[in-house]
């Protein structure tokens, strides 16, 4: 019999990952078996601890929010939107919810009858990894956060087509074991001469019976549970993971995601009862991977040329599309960006300092400014920054500044090679304006605060967003301290950055159309970045300034900074840097789909949904826009 | 009343069996809680306004039970029949003869019961698909339905607090409640699209009423 309904729920599916890698026939299987469900705003799809249902998650309307509760405190890890997948969990693991999945607003969710979605995906390794992705992404181990971590950051795959995953992992053969009777502290010496991170114990028959690792002694013997001439046996991590030897890449990490463990031990026929052959570490899994952070990171610091930063830096641009694609949460997007960009950034100084004739006569330290500084960049921009160099005596002034200026200029150029624009309006490290003395910025912004103009307020949205990159830090935190210093004395100050926030009118206009630009080559586009980003990164700016929240520079971390500061605000300050973040994946897609900043949005080019989802961005917007001219009484404040 | 009540007894000895599995089916006879309540959102696509010289074309119904509609529990039926009225197809989009595989009333009178049971049925402007489905039970010897009715456009209409009440309209189409509640308009004028449609409509107004007072039968049901 036809079934219109299940067409329908296929045909949307089709539109997201991982169902887009399925075809149409056993697409169509799927979606006749889902379940639609229909949510309040504050209706539970699972609570953590629960039972695992037979169901995994799609959100077809509204925001899923996923949240823990740590120790009594709530915690949230990730909204989910319009096509994102979650509540995978008894996929691949089949153990209780560690997370709970609540309606963030009024929505309607397909649950996908786990069973019968195996089935038909039986052989299809890239829905698979996708969904290994999704898992990861949403993951929360209260107990291993810190390795969860640092599984989130690794075991994200490079791109979807990429067969990489698929090869049979290199692990390294003949690996290091000792016996059951072994003293742990001869395991120990052992390891550390080796300079390995894991020991196998295996039996007389050299099969695998437990495995210690840095983290066991760090743990077991260091902590003092157990002492030093313990042997092995009392403290090792039994039974043994193990696995054949023809293991891909894909499975090895599905299997230490599922384990939650960063060894795989290799036997000859992949169980315990036969010989530890080798081991597959979480490290080797990386470097096969090549296309990650960490693989990009230690290149750039290997790096001995501006060529080989700029092909680093190309990489990590291939990266984003790829985490963009598999929609990734974009908090953790930008961290792995900025730590990019900022790594890129300090090696281009390191050469261009080794470079330069002499040493640096006194110390300096480089800033990024406006969105590197905010750590908010994802693709390629303009590169603003600034130089602070260490007070002189007057005689040494014009030599020291003229070598800063020169250095400046070489680090600039090296930039632009790499991929960075300059900047248009100038705010360059290479502009005098902008090589300054720890004094000479002192006063610059003492001027800005207790003389605001339009200018003023203009530069103090790029020059109020600095962050450290290279050299001296301690010449930043006397900046740091100036500034706040300085804040206390004026309220007018506030009243100008105030006025500029609210300037751009929220983004909607009266009848829900889309505010666009009205002359000019932009006409008819939507410029995302001053009428929706920057109305928030102002507000945002302004917020932590009056709160002197020191040291948190990315827009969205300062709404979650402010939420805990002013708890009674605390559903406003979510919903703006939500808001912000989703905005920011929306400008980086345009980008790379149009290969530019991704400023401009043609409204045609966008689906019903996505433009539902833009809008319902604007709504905090708005509200933090009114929030701000009633705390400042910018109402007559002209 | 006596007689009349012999007379219906006598009837009910030929009614053909899945008519009788039906009416079993509201034996018990309690209403239970509304959360575990079965609804039936249901449409038809007929090819008139008529009810006795109109002829259903296909019924599509879903099922809700505590905010959840089974895809693999749905209903969409095509009908064969001999009434047919081209002016109407550019709404329905059904012809005379075409690809889908249709069957005959009373085939889908067998099917439809079986499948709505003792359901309270759900229907946007639900006095036309009630009188278009009694008309054809009729036809075919059989009584009335005997199921409990929601009228989704009455229902909106009173969910609406009552200093709204003089802004509202005497009649909401579908498209207007979709629009009002932000439901996605997917297959429209199809009836399981409509019936779709219908069930979100239906499970956002309940979730806009007043927990304690209107989550009641009698607030529901009641004109």
């Amino acid at each position: 019999m036809k079934n219109s309904i299940a067409e329908r729920v296929a045909d949307f599916f089709n539109k997201y990952p991982p169902f887009n890698m399925i075809n149409t026939s056993d697409l169509l299987k799927i979606a006749s078996e889902v379940n639609i469900m229909y949510l309040e705003k504050g209706d539970t799809v699972f609570n953590q601890g629960d039972h695992f249902n037979e169901h995994f998650y799609m959100v077809r309307d509204g925001a899923i929010t996923l949240h823990y509760n740590l120790n009594g405190v709530e915690k949230n890890l990730n909204i989910n939107d319009v096509g994102d997948v979650f509540g995978v969990r008894p996929l691949i693991a089949k153990e209780n919810y560690k997370l709970t999945a609540t309606a963030n607003e009024e929505s309607i969710v397909y649950a996908v009858p786990i069973a019968i979605f195996q089935s038909v995906t039986d052989n299809n390794a890239k829905v698979y990894k996708y969904l290994i992705t999704a898992f990861a992404t949403n993951a929360y181990d209260p107990y291993t956060a810190e390795e969860n971590a640092e599984v989130f950051v690794d075991y994200i795959p490079t791109t979807s087509n990429d067969i990489v995953n698929f090869q049979t992992a290199e692990y390294t053969k003949n690996p290091v074991t000792c016996k059951e009777n072994t003293i742990i502290r001869d395991a120990a010496i052992k390891m550390s001469t080796l300079k390995i991170g894991c020991i196998i114990v295996t039996n007389s028959k050299k099969h695998p019976v437990g495995m210690i690792t840095n983290s066991d002694i760090k743990n077991k013997i260091a902590t003092g549970k157990f002492p030093i001439e313990t042997v092995v046996t009392d403290i090792m991590t039994s039974p043994v993971i193990t696995s054949k030897p023809d293991i891909t890449v894909a499975d090895g990490q599905l299997q230490m995601i599922k384990n939650s463990i960063g060894h795989l031990c290799i036997t000859k026929d992949g169980t315990t009862n036969s010989e530890a052959i080798g081991i597959l570490t979480h490290h080797d899994v990386l470097v096969t991977l090549g296309n990650n952070p960490s693989v990009i990171l230690k290149e750039i610091k290997r790096a001995n040329r501006t060529k080989k930063l700029r092909t680093a830096r190309l990489k990590a641009n291939t990266l984003l599309k790829s985490y963009l694609e598999q929609n990734i949460p974009i908090s953790h997007i930008v961290k792995i960006m900025a730590q990019i960009n900022d790594a890129v950034t300090h090696k281009a100084i390191e050469i261009a300092v080794s470079k330069m004739a002499t040493e640096p006569p006194v110390s300096f330290a480089w800033l990024a400014l406006g969105s590197q500084g905010r750590r908010e960049q994802l693709l390629f921009t303009d590169q603003d920054n600034a130089l602070i160099f260490e007070d002189v005596p007057e005689a040494d002034y014009e030599k020291t500044k003229t070598y800063f200026l020169e250095l400046a200029k070489r680090v600039t150029e090296r930039l632009n090679k790499i991929g960075f624009e300059y900047c248009e309006a100038d705010m360059m490290a290479s502009n005098p304006e902008w090589c300054k003395s720890v004094s000479e910025w002192q006063e610059q912004f003492k001027n800005w605060i207790l003389e605001p103009d339009e200018k003023a307020v203009l530069l103090s949205s790029i020059f109020f967003d600095y962050s450290y990159i290279y050299g001296n830090d301690t010449l930043v935190d006397t900046l740091t301290d100036t500034i706040f210093e300085t804040i206390d004395q004026t309220s007018l100050f506030f009243k100008y950055l105030g006025r500029d926030a609210i300037k751009s009118p929220s983004p909607v206009g009266f009848f829900k159309q889309f505010l666009v630009e009205q002359n000019g080559e932009q006409k008819d586009l939507f410029n995302i970045k001053n009428r929706a980003l920057m109305p928030l990164i102002d507000s945002a700016r302004l917020l932590v300034l009056i709160n002197k929240v020191k040291g948190i520079n990315n827009t969205a971390e300062r709404y979650e900074k402010m939420a805990e500061l002013e708890p009674e605000n605390k559903e406003l300050y979510h919903s703006c840097s939500y808001a912000f973040k989703a905005l920011s994946k929306f400008k980086a897609r345009q980008g790379l789909l149009h290969k530019n900043s991704g400023k401009f949005i043609e409204l045609e080019s966008l689906t019903k949904e996505e433009k539902l989802k833009l809008r319902r961005c604007f709504k905090p917007i708005n509200e933090i826009q009114e929030t701000l001219k009633f705390k400042f009484d910018l109402k007559n404040f002209g | 009343m006596v007689f009349n009540w012999f007379k219906r007894k006598k009837n009910e000895v030929n009614y053909p069996d899945f008519w009788l599995e039906y009416l079993n089916t509201f034996k018990s006879k309690k209403r239970g809680i509304i959360q575990e309540t079965r609804f039936v959102a249901f449409d038809t696509e007929t090819t008139g306004f008529d009810s006795k010289t109109d002829r259903i074309l296909s019924i599509g119904a879903v099922s809700i039970t505590g905010k959840t509609i089974q895809v693999n529990q749905s209903l969409e039926i095509y009908i064969e029949q001999d009434v047919f009225k081209p002016e109407t197809v550019k709404i329905h989009g059904l012809l005379k003869k075409g690809s889908l595989q249709k069957i005959t009333e009373i085939e889908a009178i067998k099917l439809f019961l079986d499948y709505i049971k003792d359901a309270v049925l759900v229907a946007h402007h639900a006095g036309f698909d009630k009188k278009m489905v009694n008309e054809m039970l009729i036809r075919n010897g059989l009584d009335k339905l005997k199921n409990r009715f929601i009228d989704t456009g009455i229902l909106y209409n009173k969910s609406k607090h009552i200093i709204y009440r003089d802004n509202l309209k005497e009649h909401y189409s579908l498209d207007d409640l979709s629009d009002e509640l932000n439901v996605t308009k997917e297959d429209r004028h199809t009836a399981s699209g409509d019936a779709l449609i219908t069930a979100m409509v239906f499970l956002k107004i309940l979730a806009r009423l007043d927990k304690r007072k209107n989550l009641k039968w009698g607030y529901l049901l009641g004109r």
